[in-house]
């Protein structure tokens, strides 16, 4: 990310913390080496220039240049970086399928791949599925059939539903719930989700 | 004048007014505000389940890049409420909380025993693995069955043992059953993580947005703690990802997340991890019960016998009133109850959905069950024969019961009477097939709450209240209730909520929410149709002078009289030719005697067909059904997502759902959704929801009872009674896995 104000004061609040610490806990747990290095700022210098590579990314239609470290998943990317909390962390885990996005097309789930790996793939979350003010039709048909209660796996299970559509796994029940399965909804929105998309299957538009 | 309220087809099914932002990712949660100079921590768990630390090591983490401080028991700042023996995040029912970086002790394993902050969420996830800890280890116990002669009557009357009649009095039955019924811990995960973000706004002032099921509890536990004035500390939850019980309380992390960004002097995020979900903030505990029932050859009871024995951490006592339904449910004339706990090395218990009678119908309702086949009655009809006519334990008429009704619609509707009764007796292919139902109960309690309504010269309504909402659909619930109440479109109406520094609103949980608040929202109506008739009938030659308001109909945002509906003022109208920009009030609600008089309760009929695979023992509901005598219902799209998922948590609780201890470590083994395994798509059919919907008059304005917990108790005892009408086995361990039926 570019270096601006906001991120010089985070640093200075950093050095901050460990002079006060230094000084005023009893026992000095941080060396003194330590502070020299963090006040003269080439801790972070070093960290930056080792951990921090460059990626493009194409977000809801927009392009991204970034510079993350490696390490960052594509779900914390979004969110913390990006600030599109629509996309949901469930577990982190790829267990729950709250993270669901679509990586050129196709369902993933976001906390199971790292950014870095997604250099030039166009990615759509949530917030990106509405023509403007035009909801999706599976968001109409997710309020219609009140397809969630807590609304926390919804975005998954919107994504993945569309998805389930797309890749041709939703012309019975039965079907949709197997390839649903990957999206867990402790509110138990189940029976209703599954209305929602056999009508939005049926009803035939392009998803 | 509610004799009209929720009429069919209007309000009554209105879709969520919160659920565009909801399907649009707009919906915030607690860790989800972009605020400047944010920071990221991370907590480190102890690996042992009991001792002391006898060291920890920060040194190589502090020197991880990005790192801006680490929190633990040996530099920790002291939390004020803690010194003085004000109990921050207090135990529900006894003991100290847990005081979270204030000594060395470890009480569980997993405890929280350092944080760590760092600039951005990898980059503490990474330091706080560098923290290096040496323990003084005790021997820990966390295994119920080892410890179970350890137990003790917890303190206070409502544990004291009952005796309705003659205790034991089931030995001296004709027919009788005698049995032991276990429920492992269970998890509440839900969907949303924990999670708190700080902003200490001055140094005496803080703002901390927080998954919390209470936002009006929370602040007040924060106040507590860091001695703070309540128009000092402000807790946002907009929404809430989920709760189930796990957001009652102010979690020791909550005030860990709190003291840190004190400490670093900037705002500080936290997010639970799935694990840290299974011991940093309740579970089910694990329970064995053991129940005695008996009846006469013609199918009457003559003595029901319920005993429990369940866990609590060594720090806090939990309760629950697991054998409270045994007291009052049945008409029987003689009752006997204990229930003792035991203090082991975990984390505390907390209320999960249904908390008590969900645990206590799994044993009561699985041994009416058995005794019903012993006597060759069938399961409906011998609970019709025991049906109680007035609360049994308190000898009190109840304010409304239609489970007769529930039976008979259940029953209908599932094919009950076409079944063969016979056990083991019907199949398609490899599968057998069973029908099983059970009873579920729970109070409809109304507690006391504030609602502020403010009317807008353009005809719009705000209502405002400070609940929060964990998915039922609060605001949509309010915004029925007042369109109802007041005669004005819903989309004329906002309600907000999920702030503390709104009027005070109740805690949600227990079942109480549109009960307690949808009275508030209802009073406040009333008082705003009240206010309009007063300032539209002062104005010079107005129709209304003189008008009583028994007389007046307030209806699509106009008041009439009843007589002659033509003649009409708006309530725009109303303000505007008295110049007021706005009408506002607010209204203390609560209610009377009415509890003292009646015996108050919600009651669920589960029905449910099972296939059980023949040669895997596998098995998957079919079908189910579920009715519900939860009084008027206000708004039958919500709610009847609420029973669903209730079902769905049933279906977890019989079928999957099973905290495991490896009990060498008094560790989890399975701390993940991949290894806890909670229902899934696949997992839950079509479920058909049906509603009494009568409603009660004297719970509340609305003829209201609750709904959230009677949606999944008895559940699990559905399905077991109906795997043993499909198998022959009877499974009294949940939940109800193959390897227990092959
Ligand atoms: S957060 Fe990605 S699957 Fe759960
Ligand atoms: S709506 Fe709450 S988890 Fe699905």
């Amino acid at each position: 990310m570019q270096e601006n104000e906001n991120c010089k004061n985070i640093k200075a609040s950093r050095r901050d913390f460990f002079k006060q610490s230094s000084l005023l806990a009893a026992i000095a747990l941080t060396p003194s080496a330590v502070i020299n290095a963090a006040q003269q700022e080439w801790d972070e210098k070093v960290a930056s220039a080792i951990e921090e590579v460059s990626v493009q990314l194409d977000v809801n239609g927009i392009k991204h240049s970034l510079s993350i470290e490696p390490r960052v998943t594509l779900l914390d990317l979004l969110r913390e970086q990006l600030h599109l909390t629509g996309t949901k962390k469930g577990c982190d885990h790829g267990q729950c399928g709250a993270c669901t996005v679509h990586v050129n097309g196709n369902r993933i789930n976001s906390c199971m791949t790292l950014a870095v790996m997604q250099e030039g793939k166009k990615i759509t979350t949530i917030e990106g599925l509405a023509k403007g003010d035009k909801l999706h039709p599976m968001q109409e048909a997710f309020i219609k059939h009140d397809g969630f209660q807590c609304g926390y796996c919804t975005p998954g299970q919107i994504m993945s539903a569309v998805a389930c559509i797309r890749e041709g796994h939703a012309d019975t029940e039965a079907e949709i719930r197997e390839y649903m399965s990957g999206n867990i909804c402790r509110c138990g929105a189940y029976p209703n989700i599954v209305d929602a998309i056999m009508e939005v299957k049926k009803g035939g538009k392009k998803v | 004048m509610w004799e009209n309220l929720f009429s069919e087809g209007k309000p009554g099914a209105l879709d969520r007014v919160d659920g565009k932002q909801k399907v649009t990712g707009a919906a915030k949660y607690a860790a989800e505000y972009n605020l400047g100079n944010l920071s990221h921590a991370v907590l480190v768990e102890s690996t042992i389940a009991k001792g002391r630390i006898k060291n920890i090591d920060t040194k190589q983490a502090e020197r991880a890049p990005g790192v801006i401080g680490i929190i633990h028991h040996g530099n920790a700042p002291k939390v004020p409420g803690y010194d003085t023996g004000d109990n921050p995040a207090k135990p529900p029912t006894g003991g100290e909380p847990f005081r979270i970086f204030q000594n060395a002790r470890v009480y569980f394993a997993g405890q929280p025993i350092a944080v760590v902050v760092a600039d951005t969420y990898e980059r503490a996830l990474y330091a706080a693995t560098l923290v290096k800890t040496e323990y003084d280890k005790d021997e820990h116990e966390t295994d119920v069955e080892e410890n179970k002669d350890k137990a003790n009557r917890p303190k206070g009357p409502r544990f004291e043992d009952y005796v309705r009649g003659e205790a034991n009095a089931y030995k001296t039955a004709p027919v009788k059953v005698e049995q032991e019924y276990i429920l492992p811990i269970e998890v509440h995960n839900p969907m949303e993580l924990h999670a708190t973000t700080v902003v200490w706004e001055a140094e005496d002032k803080v703002k901390v947005y927080d998954k919390t099921q209470g936002v009006k509890a929370t602040q007040k536990s924060i106040m507590d703690a860091f001695k703070l004035k309540e128009q000092n500390v402000q807790v946002i939850a907009d929404f809430v990802g989920g709760g189930f019980g796990s957001a009652l309380r102010t979690w020791p992390h909550v005030i860990a997340v709190i003291l840190a960004a004190k400490k670093v002097n900037r705002p500080v995020k936290l997010v639970l991890t799935r694990p840290q979900m299974f011991t940093m903030v309740g579970y089910r505990p694990y329970t064995r019960q053991r129940m005695g029932v008996g009846a006469t050859m013609d199918g009457k009871l003559v003595g029901i016998t319920h005993e429990a024995i369940s866990e609590t951490s060594t720090y806090e006592e939990f309760t629950e009133g697991t054998v409270n339904m045994s007291k009052f449910m049945y008409a029987c004339p003689n009752v006997n109850t204990n229930y003792k706990i035991v203090a082991l090395d975990k984390s505390t218990p907390t209320w999960m959905r249904g908390p008590g009678e969900a645990t206590g119908a799994w044993a009561l309702e699985c041994a009416i069950d058995e005794l019903a086949y012993a006597l060759s009655i069938d399961p409906v009809q011998f609970r019709i024969k025991n049906y109680a006519e007035m609360d049994q334990q308190r000898k009190l008429p109840w304010s409304s019961n239609f489970l007769k009704e529930c039976y008979e619609k259940g029953a209908e509707a599932i094919g009950w009477n076409k079944r063969n009764p016979k056990v083991r007796s019907m199949r398609e292919g490899d599968w057998l097939v069973g029908y099983g139902m059970a009873t579920g109960t729970f109070g409809a309690g109304r507690g006391r709450a504030t609602a502020k309504a403010t009317l807008l010269a353009d005809g719009t309504l705000l209502l405002q209240s400070a609940v929060s909402d964990s998915g039922p659909g609060t605001a949509t619930a309010m915004v029925g209730i007042a369109s109802e109440t007041l005669g004005l479109s819903p989309s004329k109406i906002t309600f907000d909520l999920g702030d503390s520094s709104l009027p005070p609103g109740p805690t949600q949980g227990g079942s109480t929410t549109t009960s307690t608040l949808g009275s508030a929202v209802y009073d406040i109506c009333i008082a705003l149709q009240q206010k309009l008739l007063e300032v539209a009938a002062a104005k010079e030659g107005s129709f209304l002078k003189d008008a009583k308001f028994e007389e007046l109909s307030f209806k699509d945002g106009a008041i009439s009289r009843k007589t002659d509906s033509a003649k009409k003022i708006s309530y725009t109208e109303v303000l505007k030719q008295s110049n007021l920009p706005q009408i506002e009030l607010t209204k203390d609600s609560q209610g009377g005697d009415e509890r003292s008089k009646y015996s108050m309760y919600s009651f669920s009929v589960h029905f449910v067909q099972v296939h059980v695979h023949s040669l895997t023992g596998v098995v998957r509901v079919k079908k189910a059904v579920t009715v519900a005598d939860a009084g008027k219902i206000v708004n039958k799209k919500t709610a009847g997502s609420q029973m669903i998922g209730g079902v769905v948590g049933g279906i977890g609780m019989a079928l999957m759902e099973e905290g495991i201890f490896d009990h060498r470590f008094g560790r989890y083994v399975n701390n993940n959704l991949a290894d806890y395994h909670v229902p899934v798509h696949a997992d839950v059919p079509h479920v058909e929801v049906l509603f009494v919907d009568k409603k009660d008059p004297y719970t509340n304005p609305m003829g209201t009872k609750g709904l959230g917990e009677i949606a999944i108790i008895g559940f699990a005892p559905a399905v077991a009674n109906a795997v043993y009408h499909a198998t022959g086995k009877r499974i009294r361990e949940l939940p109800i896995t193959p390897d227990k039926l092959i």
